[in-house]
């Protein structure tokens, strides 16, 4: 007997996602990798996390130690290689990924880099213009007032991250961002640079927390977890009250663990 | 020029400490990006130029030596002298000659970056020659016995009231208050006029060399430069090899960018090209004139990775933008040229030892990248200046020991993720209550500053495969 004629075609799949969680959210705020998680699966995206991950290679690869940073990058191309789409929660992770693999890697390494650099998005990025997430049904669970934004630079200048963490936050939340004077300018950490020159460095993130200040902003958002925990760390050290967290707990409406460097 | 880059940290932290400085600082670093960006807001000319000139100033490199050659012939041809300087001692002994072949004892000199970076003037001045910088902000630190802290605002650092005080100090004012800062220009001018009348040899820089007819460019908006070169009977030009292009429609077109990118300004109110000594018509004009023209490394850099940075305009739009530029001010990187064009070119001009500081003063924001109008990957080669650094065991053993340990965990997850995990349910159990720490063993550059955010609690990989674990138990169970 023939085998009958099947009319449909596979169930529909959403989009397969691997998460680059990196290593600032692993360590320091799970709670992003989570959000992020959710957001993808709210934006219907099958997630992963590839279990492998570690560290994206940029402590190595901005100290000029490049012969450390290759096998990292490689191992990170390896372990995604499968991946449909790759989301980083970090402009500068993802920025690694998108523009500096391809400048440390040669050959046929190089090619596998940039195959790796076309499919990967940062996560504002990629909720915001690929997998263009709706708004869930419930509504927005805390009424927050004033929220003021931080672009980190490498997402800012080597992705163009600017509308989209602010078109999410209206779409999802309802929140209009309150823009700094000064939202061009470095926040002073720029990884080892923060511990090698502090002063520069504190000086740099001083100016950064009176920008967001002086927007009289109750909290601060951001897409990188590096820039947040220097101006977080500024706030607490100066005692000002401002409450800084990752954009994707503000998507998420995580909002109940404490902010970055607030106490239980 | 004398060299203090290898004290970078403790100029920085000299300067941050002048309040008042550091004040004026921000209010420029405020000010200079805006007006910039509106002088090529209204030109859409920018994008396409800049990939224009970035063609020009390589297709010239790659040719350097033609149009050297052709320079020289054509500058000849007008009636000029060529010499080429290997080095700084070539440059300035070249330069005394010709003042003492002319039996001169005073010289007006306009800015020239490259007469700083060769000493010239302590050189001069040390075969008893009187020099005086006529630019207005070089007039200001020679009198101050200070150094540029900006490759074109040279007097960047110092407010009305400093050079107020200064000119007091140094002029014979009588009752004389200089109230306005348009009377200290005034001081200045009267000044400077007495000298440009009695020098006999003047020297002046160059912001370009046309190969096809031998002319000079220089960008003033002052006028000085024009003075320093038709009054004296002598004109010296000092410039580097790397000036040359090949056509005069390049130099127009790059200053298109470089005014625009420097100051904001459509043009200078000064565009002069200088051909050579006066002709037998000419009403004025030097009676002799001399190009010196510096290679002092360039050769080097040509032959490098670094060969972009010869494409360099000289604008200054790096330094405007730069945050760490502005926040410690041109001095601090301890020579000639200062902010991210000067942390490159301090190494390859002096030595990486001298200056292995300035390629690590760079947070890789790019920000100078994104305005550099030679488009030149400016923190690019930050970083490959640090490479060499690591390379060469030029930076702390302590630092490289750390980031090697790092990395090597990393390429072994497993490990990775269990040592993290401790460490990170450490820190936690410690820092969970106050939620950040002041102090932290091996985080001291890091607590200097600010508290030190303590992680929320098992790492994301712990509690992400105890889940799975769980699904996998449940799965069995059933
Ligand atoms: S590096 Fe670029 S921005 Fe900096 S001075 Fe040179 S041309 Fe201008």
């Amino acid at each position: 007997m023939n085998e009958p004629d099947r009319e449909y075609s596979s169930p529909p799949r959403g989009k397969r996602v691997a998460l680059f969680v990196t290593c600032l959210a692993d360590l320091f705020r799970p709670s992003v990798a989570f959000a992020s998680i959710k957001l993808l699966e709210q934006a219907g995206c099958e997630v992963s996390v590839p279990l492998q991950q570690t560290c994206c290679g940029q402590p190595a690869y901005n100290s000029g130690d490049y012969e450390e940073a290759v096998p990292l990058a490689q191992q990170v191309i390896t372990m995604l290689q499968d991946a449909d789409y790759v989301v980083v929660p970090s402009g500068s992770c993802a920025g690694m990924i998108c523009h500096h693999y391809p400048k440390l890697l040669e050959g046929v390494w190089r090619e596998r880099a940039l195959e790796l650099a076309a499919k990967t998005f940062e996560l504002t990025v990629f909720l915001n213009d690929i997998a263009q997430i709706k708004p869930s049904k419930h509504k927005p669970s805390h009424n927050i007032s004033s929220v003021a934004y931080h672009d980190g630079c490498a997402g800012l200048r080597e992705l163009d991250i600017h509308d989209q963490p602010r078109q999410l936050l209206q779409k999802l939340c309802g929140i209009e961002v309150s823009e700094l004077q000064q939202s061009e300018v470095c926040c002073g950490f720029g990884g080892t640079f923060c511990a090698k020159m502090p002063e520069i460095s504190g000086k740099m993130v001083d100016d950064k927390l009176n920008d967001v200040l002086a927007t009289g902003a109750d909290m601060l958002a951001g897409g990188d977890l590096g820039c947040l925990l220097n101006i977080a760390g500024r706030a607490r050290r100066l005692g000002e009250k401002i409450e800084v967290r990752h954009v994707a707990e503000l998507l998420y409406q995580d909002l109940d663990t404490p902010a970055i460097g607030e106490g239980d | 020029m004398e060299q203090h880059s290898e004290t970078f940290l403790d100029n920085a932290s000299a300067a941050l400490k002048n309040s008042a400085q550091a004040e004026r600082r921000d209010v420029i670093a405020a000010f200079a990006p805006l007006i910039r960006s509106a002088a090529i807001e209204g030109f859409d000319e920018f994008d396409n130029l800049r990939k224009h000139i970035k063609r020009v100033r390589q297709h010239s490199l790659d040719h350097l030596e033609y149009y050297l050659g052709q320079f020289e012939y054509q500058a000849v041809q007008n009636g000029n002298h060529v010499h080429f300087a290997r080095n700084s001692d070539e440059l300035n002994s070249t330069v005394l000659d010709i003042c003492q072949q002319h039996d001169a004892k005073r010289i007006a000199k306009g800015k020239s970056m490259v007469t700083e970076e060769t000493g010239l003037n302590a050189f001069l001045q040390s075969a008893g020659l009187e020099v005086m910088e006529t630019d207005l902000g070089e007039y200001i630190i020679q009198q101050a016995g200070e150094t540029p802290s900006h490759i074109v605002a040279p007097a960047l650092h110092k407010s009305a009231d400093e050079i107020r005080e200064l000119f007091q100090s140094k002029h014979d004012l009588g009752p004389r208050e200089l109230p306005e800062t348009v009377d200290l220009v005034s001081e200045a001018r009267d000044i400077l006029r007495e000298h440009f009348l009695q020098a006999e040899v003047g020297i002046i820089g160059a912001n370009a060399l046309i190969a096809e007819n031998g002319y000079s460019m220089l960008v003033t908006n002052e006028g000085n430069g024009d003075l320093c070169a038709n009054l004296p009977r002598v004109l010296i030009v000092c410039t580097t090899i790397d000036r040359v292009l090949p056509l005069a429609q390049d130099a127009t077109a790059m200053l298109r960018l470089l005014v625009r990118s420097a100051t904001g300004q459509a043009q200078t109110c000064y565009t002069s090209f200088y051909s050579g000594p006066r002709r037998e018509s000419d009403l004025d004009g030097p009676i002799e004139t001399h190009f010196v023209l510096l290679d002092n490394k360039r050769s080097d850099i040509l032959a490098s990775d670094y060969r972009e940075m010869l494409e360099c305009i000289r604008c200054g739009a790096c330094l405007n933008h730069c945050p760490i530029y502005s926040s410690v001010g041109g001095h601090a990187y301890g020579w000639v040229y200062p902010g991210p064009m000067g942390s490159i070119l301090t190494p390859l001009l002096t030595s990486l030892e001298q200056s292995s500081a300035l390629p690590n003063a760079c947070t890789s924001c790019g920000r100078c990248a994104e305005v550099c109008p030679a488009d030149i990957p400016l923190p690019d080669m930050l970083r490959d200046l640090r490479h060499e650094e690591n390379s060469q065991k030029l930076s702390a053993g302590r630092w490289r020991l750390g980031l090697k340990v790092h990395a090597w965990l990393a390429r072994h997850p497993k490990l990775y993720h269990a040592l993290t995990g401790l460490a990170i349910s450490t820190l936690h159990l410690f820092g969970h209550k106050r939620g950040s720490f002041v102090r932290l063993p091996m985080a001291g550059g890091w607590t200097s500053q600010r508290d030190f955010p303590a992680p929320q609690g098992k790492t994301f990989m712990q509690q992400h495969q105890a889940r799975l674990k769980r699904i996998a138990r449940q799965q069995n169970e059933h």
